[in-house]
């Protein structure tokens, strides 16, 4: 048995045996949804209606439905792709970074943090695919050998890099995902009635694949789950670094610096942070998963946010020295621009949202409230997103002839994407919520004796 | 002479791990334990050999590794060379800091999938699939011990009572 320190608090409340957290994360499978739940899936489906009309629109009149011009020809899709792909990374980072760190508080969240990288993920992946304009035409991207000739792809190109790490980072964490899934989808199955609900004993008998938790079979899991956990922390890494050479290999001044890789895979997890918590705080209401989703774990996170906010900070305040330091006018004027420019108030948005608030963490009362977490986690969303916002358009609007210097606005058009796939996460994840077990209870089990609060209490 | 199949039901993880322990201790075979978790200890206490699916992911890893330099090479140095950006592209080793990215996604691309689908098919898992635990209590919260006994049943029943198991149930061949 594992051994934990007394003084740690219990990760799982409330004398939970293991039937319990069996009942517990069954319930919201088997039982009905709650009048909250219908509230915030017909306001999601709403949106995510919208986003299908007005994807729908842009492909069949073409970008102009959208708000760019000559000069700022790049600016919220590709600033919602960075800024999906950024709420993708702490997914990843609970179930694989603090898998070999040997973290036990991850094994309440890693199941939701997961569902909601690959939820992500996916929301990311149909900027590029709407940007292309045909996206029927999307297999272009892969190195598949084609009937007009020799016609390949770029390898030296980072938008080919982003194609790959893209796709191997959906792909391998659905695949992490699912390995772990196959054992609660087996408890799912085994509680469930023939006679009473046949249809869901057949959805989940399929799903589980036949897992019966043999003990050579759980061997080879443990191993599998590490050694995914291994591959997918590197992934994690890359991912977001691939996505800022994007930017870096690019030569715009306000682009073209080398601290883009660890600052953006810095941001990406402050950000991913944020969004698992204001997510998790609404699902333990929304699912009953108090016992399992307690203060302690949410103090962990915010201490994460805490950390990465302060070196997101850190980054930019380096950006500015390094403009500064330069020599190079356009460089240090690309940054004066930001800073004090006509978008001074996205500046403002996104240096209070990640660098100020998030300093309030230094005090444990805060760090300790659920209301003040939620609500502070939506500052960290709103200002992520405005930093993808400062980076693209700001970089962009005031080019190098000054008579094509401009402003950027929104078109309906762009607005109904970016609160579609938005609403097109939460349609996923409510949905997910009511049909997964959304906690990794075979793992969760493992620890009752060791981090439950009855062991706690015990000694 | 017929043979019996035994099953012991254990509550605790660490009432089992010792159960094992003494059983097979007292040379009595285990066939399979059922578990609804992983329990640490497990395979070493039933004297399981060590699972090989790490060396399975290196494995794959490397070929992933290759095939990705293998086809970035004909792509870009012998079907179509082209100048771009002034990057060298005449020989694979002065380009290749430009490709290591995709050969880097290539190994874990190959290593995490082709893994997971040997270890699917190694413990015989495919969608749909039957489960074989004798009892669906596994997945909840029993742990159960299979033995299966030729001659006297009623010794290895005792020594399950006295190692904790809190049921027995029997099953003839």
């Amino acid at each position: 048995m594992q051994k934990e320190a007394e003084i740690r608090d219990p990760l799982i409340l409330g004398n939970k045996s293991f039937h319990d957290i069996t009942k517990d994360i069954a319930k919201p499978v088997e039982g009905k949804a709650n009048k909250y739940w219908w509230i915030l899936f017909s306001l999601s489906l709403v949106l995510f209606i919208w986003g299908v009309l007005s994807m729908a629109y842009t492909i069949g009149t073409g970008i102009g439905a959208w708000g760019l011009n000559k000069t700022v020809n790049w600016a919220w899709d590709i600033t919602n792709f960075v800024w999906w792909i950024g709420i993708g990374h702490a997914g990843t980072l609970i179930s694989a970074v603090l898998l070999l760190f040997r973290q036990k508080w991850r094994m309440s969240i890693n199941r939701s943090a997961e569902a909601m990288t690959i939820f992500g993920v996916a929301q990311a992946a149909l900027f590029p695919l709407i940007h292309m304009g045909r996206p029927w035409l999307a297999y272009y991207v892969f190195p598949i050998p084609n009937q007009f000739g020799s016609l390949w792809v770029n390898f030296n190109s980072p938008l080919l890099w982003d194609v790959f790490a893209i796709s191997t980072y959906f792909s391998v964490s659905v695949v992490f995902w699912y390995i772990g899934l196959i054992p609660d989808f087996a408890m799912l199955r085994d509680r469930m009635s023939e006679k009473t609900a046949p249809m869901k004993k057949q959805l989940y008998s399929f799903l589980s694949f036949g897992w019966s938790g043999k003990a050579k079979h759980w061997q080879r899991f443990e191993e599998v789950s590490l050694v995914l956990a291994g591959l997918a922390t590197p992934l994690v890494f890359s991912v977001h670094s691939i996505v800022s050479m994007d930017f870096a290999t690019s030569v715009i001044p306000g682009w073209h610096t080398t601290i883009f890789p660890p600052y953006f895979v810095l941001g990406a997890l402050f950000s991913g942070f944020a969004m698992v918590e204001t997510l998790l705080i609404i699902m333990r209401k929304v699912v009953n998963m108090e016992a399992y989703i307690t203060i302690k774990h949410i103090e962990y996170m915010n201490i994460i946010i805490l950390l990465t906010g302060s070196l997101v900070g850190t980054a930019y305040i380096t950006e500015l020295f390094m403009s500064w330091y330069s020599g190079v006018e356009f460089e240090q004027y690309a940054f004066l621009n930001r800073a004090t420019g006509p978008y001074w108030w996205a500046y403002a948005i996104m240096m209070t949202c990640n660098v100020l608030t998030p300093q309030l963490y230094w005090f444990s009362s805060i760090r300790k409230s659920f209301v003040a977490t939620f609500i502070l986690s939506i500052f960290v969303n709103i200002g992520m997103w405005f930093e993808r916002f400062v980076i693209i358009v700001t970089s962009l609007h005031r080019d190098f002839l000054p008579s094509a210097w401009t402003m950027f606005s929104p078109s309906f058009i762009d607005i109904g994407i970016y609160l579609g796939t938005i609403g097109f996460f939460f349609v996923l994840f409510l949905l997910y919520a009511r049909t997964f077990p959304v906690i990794a209870q075979a793992e969760l089990k493992s620890i009752v004796k060791s981090s439950g609060s009855e062991y706690k209490n015990k000694k | 002479m017929s043979k019996n199949t035994l099953y012991g039901i254990f509550d605790c993880e660490l009432v089992l791990l010792a159960a094992v322990k003494e059983i097979r201790a007292n040379k009595i075979e285990i066939k399979e334990v059922y578990s609804p978790f992983p329990v640490h200890g497990l395979d070493k206490a039933l004297g399981l050999k060590e699972t090989r699916m790490a060396i399975t992911a290196f494995i794959y890893g490397c070929i992933g590794l290759s095939l990705a330099a293998l086809m970035i090479y004909n792509i870009m140095i012998i079907d179509w060379p082209q100048n771009i950006g002034g990057k060298p592209n005449f020989t694979f080793y002065h380009n290749m800091p430009a490709f290591i990215p995709i050969m880097f996604e290539c190994t874990v691309l190959f290593a995490a999938h082709l893994m997971s689908i040997t270890y699917l098919i190694r413990n015989g898992l495919y969608p749909g699939g039957v489960s074989d635990s004798p009892d669906a209590r596994t997945t909840d919260d029993k742990f159960l011990m299979e033995i299966e006994v030729e001659g006297n049943v009623a010794d290895v029943k005792a020594m399950l009572t006295k190692t904790g198991a809190t049921e027995i149930n029997e099953k003839d061949a």
